[in-house]
């Protein structure tokens, strides 16, 4: 066997490695029922959810309460299957939350509480989401 | 109304589009005909359509510039990105905060390069600046902003478009179409930072120039000079590594000084998107290196010049088409240019492949079988080693492509992104790093000498003695005791000796050539700062009072993060340490002012001063108004040691746009350590109002009395006729005193002002922040020559900080300079190499 070949075989060994820790350790997109029942059951993987902040009638976000230190929050979130769940968060509100379309939450429950490690926002398209202060 | 200069803006960017495809015909042209007089003719066309070209892109420039500067806010990007108040350093940035400007940034790049290169080397001029004006004509097509007439759908973003064709659905312009805002949204605070001036033209000149090297290579391939491009390439793609990488790390450095995370890597698929293509850079670097002086790996380095071009492009894609939306902080905003930049990627891909597939069986390759104590097996395997590297960060962070292919073949995927990146990633990136190190160590040796086993040992020997000693030291003194550590440590301190020793001796024959030996000792420098800073970075603001900070907060918060009084020292991390009050930042001066000698007005950014002072030389009287930076508190405190003050100004940030308050550190540099402290909770504005009750006393003047057990002297009683700028009438009274007190730190004024108008009293009382002091004067008794004054006090002020030690963190930074140099040396030998061949004519 020439070494060219050895080299080939361990490149695709160490790849095929890659590809498979990486697929093993994904987080995965779930609702918060799914959320809760890995949870129970032991997984303690970060996982990331899909959802919506809770609106009233005429659109405002309701159900968010600043943190005692001012630098951490928690928030209302209704998932993609319509369950609602309140979600803390250990730092300050991230830019745009409020005008955010959808939100995906990281992290997991403790308890029934679900602690996002890290928020991320889909936000209108650029041109609709800014209003103009007259 | 300003139209003409948009108009024009609009012009530049049409002009810049057209030439670009003009000049990329005729260079194709140009490298085309055979007949002599014909290419001439062509060359000549190409040359002065890309000067056009290159006028256009300036012109775009400047009239963006133009509309930023003059505050033209009935221009969408002007109003959304700066406002009045920003100095001129931050409108620069301005430009580049918008996408529309960054990819003007890029253009801008691209042109300047392309004018360097049509000037310096004349025999790839016209295949080289056929595929640059092809790249460009793409640029161009993203801020192009035209609607194809009959097709419906829009090419490219202008950045001149007016903001009432923006928002075109807002009522205010339906009603008055020629409205222009009095002022704009202004620049994120956050991005007001000098880092963020220099980082991004940086970052972006690394992007421009990775296309360098890949012109060259597909001008190689094209013009069957399969092995003539790596000459003038090299030199290029050690620049491109050295801008890109310094570019990176400086957008490490802003987020280490700026956010509150703690880091400066947080493998964020915006990092790692730009991270993988300079791995295969440096890959690639490394086999046209090898090609260089031995003539292997010459697939090897065409490959990855193209890959990393390729990775550019879809670094590009990734953070700018939307698609990272659910997987990354930075929120971006699809700007509807997804499918043009996946157009932009596939071209370049399908050409670069196509061309390359059809001259592969062309393309000279050595036979001969490399030994295993050649340098080129040891190189090729370094940039095998960097190449998984790449690939272990790109495969996860395309988690979203991957999805979204899936449900276009109709497949429900729901992967997401490893929820904790940063223990995914450094879990296997150490270990390639462990492999980095220890092939930069040897391969070295492999390259010096031509070396057998016997030979390989005598070399080693010394080198690994003292890195075993240093090792061993190392571990000791810093207490390194994780396994994983222990041999990254290993594997750094082997690289840096090693390379030490080279370096040595080349410094006393061929100094030139010593750009190698310096990267490679960068880098191990880098592992070792890496692997201390990140791995003992360790919380030291420890609440060693034993007392909860409070029962609202966590259990975790209350055990981190220490409380400070104002006045009231504390010790930590052997340090003693001192709050000494909130403090403003003046916008046109420098050094921070109290809060307590200023008063606040309606406008956040404006301040009175209530009594004389000087900050860093500059004297403010009393009642004037300053300019500050009035989102930003800052939070002085100190730190003594041995009869030496340090003075560490942590800031908290009132950012809308980031909804609430954002804190950033300061960092007290020393040379084993930084501290890194940031406020971890604050008062709330409300707070200071829960006064105790009022406690009244009859003072006479000049008569000592306490307040708080702070000593104060009533100094005088004055009359005054105006009460917050406001003249009073002649039948109205006022008087001010002027009450000294002794604070711990220097001495304050409270000066409550009594006042009949109308008939009637009142009173304004005066607080002194700092001591948690407010002074009322609540009445007058002529008969016995006494004032009544009343005192409230309050909690005094506090702040909550949280402090990590990061150990030597400066050899990372040192590193990253000593790899630079590296760098530059290496780059400085191959230009002159170049140089030299062209003399000969060869280029």
């Amino acid at each position: 066997m020439k070494k060219s070949h050895i080299l080939i075989l361990v490149v695709i060994a160490v790849a095929i490695g890659i590809i498979v820790s990486t697929s093993n350790d994904a987080s995965t997109y779930v609702g918060f029922d799914e959320a809760l029942s890995l949870s129970t059951s032991g997984n303690k993987k970060d996982i990331h959810v899909v959802g919506e902040l809770k609106k009233d009638d005429e659109g405002h976000v309701i159900g968010i309460t600043e943190g005692a230190d001012r630098v951490s929050f928690s928030f209302v979130m209704i998932d993609d299957t319509g369950k609602e769940q309140r979600v803390n968060y250990n730092q300050p509100m991230p830019a745009d939350f409020l005008r955010s379309e959808k939100v995906v939450v990281i992290g997991s429950y403790h308890g029934t509480d679900f602690n996002a490690s890290k928020i991320l926002l889909k936000c209108p398209s650029k041109y609709q989401e800014q209003k103009i202060n007259v | 109304m300003h139209y003409l200069i948009g108009d024009l803006g609009h012009l530049f960017v049409i002009t810049s589009f057209i030439t670009s495809l003009v000049t990329a015909f005729a260079y194709f042209k140009a490298t085309t005909v055979n007949d002599l007089e014909k290419k001439t003719f062509w060359l000549h066309n190409g040359r002065t359509g890309f000067y056009v070209h290159a006028a256009a892109v300036l012109g775009i420039c400047i009239t963006l510039f133009v509309i930023i500067a003059n505050h033209y806010f009935e221009y969408h990007y002007a109003y959304n990105y700066s406002d009045r108040k920003l100095p001129v350093y931050y409108l620069i940035s301005t430009f580049w905060n918008g996408q529309e400007g960054s990819f003007m940034l890029w253009l801008f790049w691209q042109a300047m390069l392309g004018l360097i290169l049509i000037h310096t080397n004349k025999f790839w001029e016209a295949p080289v600046m056929t595929v640059f004006a092809l790249v460009q004509a793409f640029l161009a097509s993203m801020i192009l902003g035209v609607v194809i007439p009959g097709l419906g759908s829009k090419i490219g973003s202008s950045p001149f478009i007016l903001l009432r064709d923006a928002l075109h659905e807002a009522p205010i312009f339906m009603a008055q179409p020629e409205f222009v805002p009095k002022d704009g949204n202004g620049l994120n605070p956050l991005l007001q930072n000098y880092w963020m001036v220099i980082h991004p033209p940086t970052l972006f000149l690394g992007f421009a120039t990775t296309l360098v090297p890949f012109s060259f290579c597909i001008a190689g391939l094209w013009m069957k000079k399969y092995q003539d491009w790596i000459r003038p390439a090299l030199p290029w793609a050690l620049f491109s590594g050295a801008v890109l990488g310094l570019g990176i790390l400086m957008g490490g450095y802003w987020a280490y000084e700026t956010l509150n995370f703690g880091g400066y890597w947080n493998w964020d698929p915006v990092e790692n998107a730009i991270y993988v293509p300079w791995l295969v850079l440096v890959a690639s670097i490394h086999t046209m290196i090898t090609y260089k002086n031995s003539e292997t790996a010459l697939k090897a380095s065409i490959i990855l010049v193209i890959t990393t071009f390729i990775l550019i492009l879809y670094a590009t894609f990734l953070t700018r088409s939307g698609v990272l939306g659910d997987a990354s902080v930075h929120s971006f905003t699809d700007l509807g240019l997804s499918g043009q930049l996946l157009i932009y990627l596939f071209f370049f891909l399908l050409a670069a492949v196509v061309l390359a597939v059809f001259r592969w069986s062309e393309i000279p390759s050595s036979e001969k079988e490399a030994s295993t104590y050649s340098r080129e097996f040891w190189i090729f395997i370094g940039a095998v080693t960097l190449c998984l590297m790449g690939f272990q960060v790109l495969l996860p962070t395309s988690i979203p492509v991957w999805n979204k292919i899936l449900h276009g073949i109709g497949i429900t995927s729901n992967l997401a992104i490893p929820g904790d990146q940063i223990t995914f990633y450094s879990r296997f990136q150490l270990w390639f790093a462990v492999v980095v190190g220890l092939l930069s160590g040897v391969g070295q040796f492999f390259w010096w000498k031509k070396i057998d086993k016997d030979q390989l040992k005598k070399e080693l020997t010394v080198p690994v003695l003292i890195t075993l000693i240093v090792f061993a030291l190392i571990v000791t003194i810093g207490q390194v005791y994780t396994y994983t550590y222990v041999i990254l440590t290993l594997a750094g301190v082997f690289t840096v000796v090693s390379n030490t020793k080279i370096l040595i001796s080349l410094l006393k024959t061929s100094p030139g050539l010593s750009g190698g030996a310096v990267a490679h000792m960068g880098v191990g420098m880098m592992l070792l700062g890496v692997m201390f800073s990140a791995g003992y970075s360790k919380i030291v603001s420890l609440n060693n009072t034993g007392m909860r900070i409070s029962n609202e907060f966590s259990e975790d918060f209350n055990r981190d993060n220490l409380l400070l009084f104002i006045n009231e020292p504390r010790t930590m991390w052997g340090y003693d340490i001192e709050f000494l009050g909130e403090r403003l930042e003046p916008r046109h001066h420098g050094g921070y002012i109290r809060k307590s000698d200023v008063l606040p007005t309606a406008d956040r950014d404006l301040v009175v001063v209530k009594r004389d002072f000087t900050v860093n030389g500059t004297a403010f009287k009393a009642n004037d108004t300053i300019d500050i930076h009035g989102e930003n508190t800052f939070y002085e405190i100190q730190l003594r040691k041995n009869g030496r003050a340090y003075t560490l100004y942590p800031r908290a940030q009132i950012n809308p746009e980031m909804g609430g308050l954002l804190v950033s550190p300061d960092i007290y540099r020393t040379v084993s350590a930084d501290l890194y402290t940031h406020v971890s909770s604050v008062m709330k504005p409300s707070e200071g109002n829960e006064w105790s009750k009022l406690e009244e006393m009859n003072v006479k003047l000049s008569q000592q009395f306490y307040a708080n057990d702070y000593v104060c002297v009533l100094e005088s009683i004055d009359r005054v006729f105006e009460v917050n700028g406001a003249r009073l009438n002649p039948e109205d009274v006022a008087v001010k005193a002027k009450i000294h007190i002794q604070g711990e730190k220097g001495d304050y004024y409270a000066e409550p002002i009594f006042l009949i108008k109308d008939k009637m009293a009142g009173r304004i009382p005066d607080e002194v922040a700092d001591l948690g002091l407010r002074i009322t004067l609540l009445n007058i008794h002529p008969e016995t020559n006494e004032f009544a004054l009343g005192i409230n006090t309050r909690q005094k002020d506090w702040v909550v900080i949280k402090a990590l030690e990061k150990p030597y963190i400066n050899l990372l930074w040192l590193g990253t300079l000593v790899l630079m140099g590296g760098f530059g040396i290496a780059m400085t030998r191959r230009v002159r190499e170049f140089r030299k061949m062209k003399a000969k004519g060869f280029e």
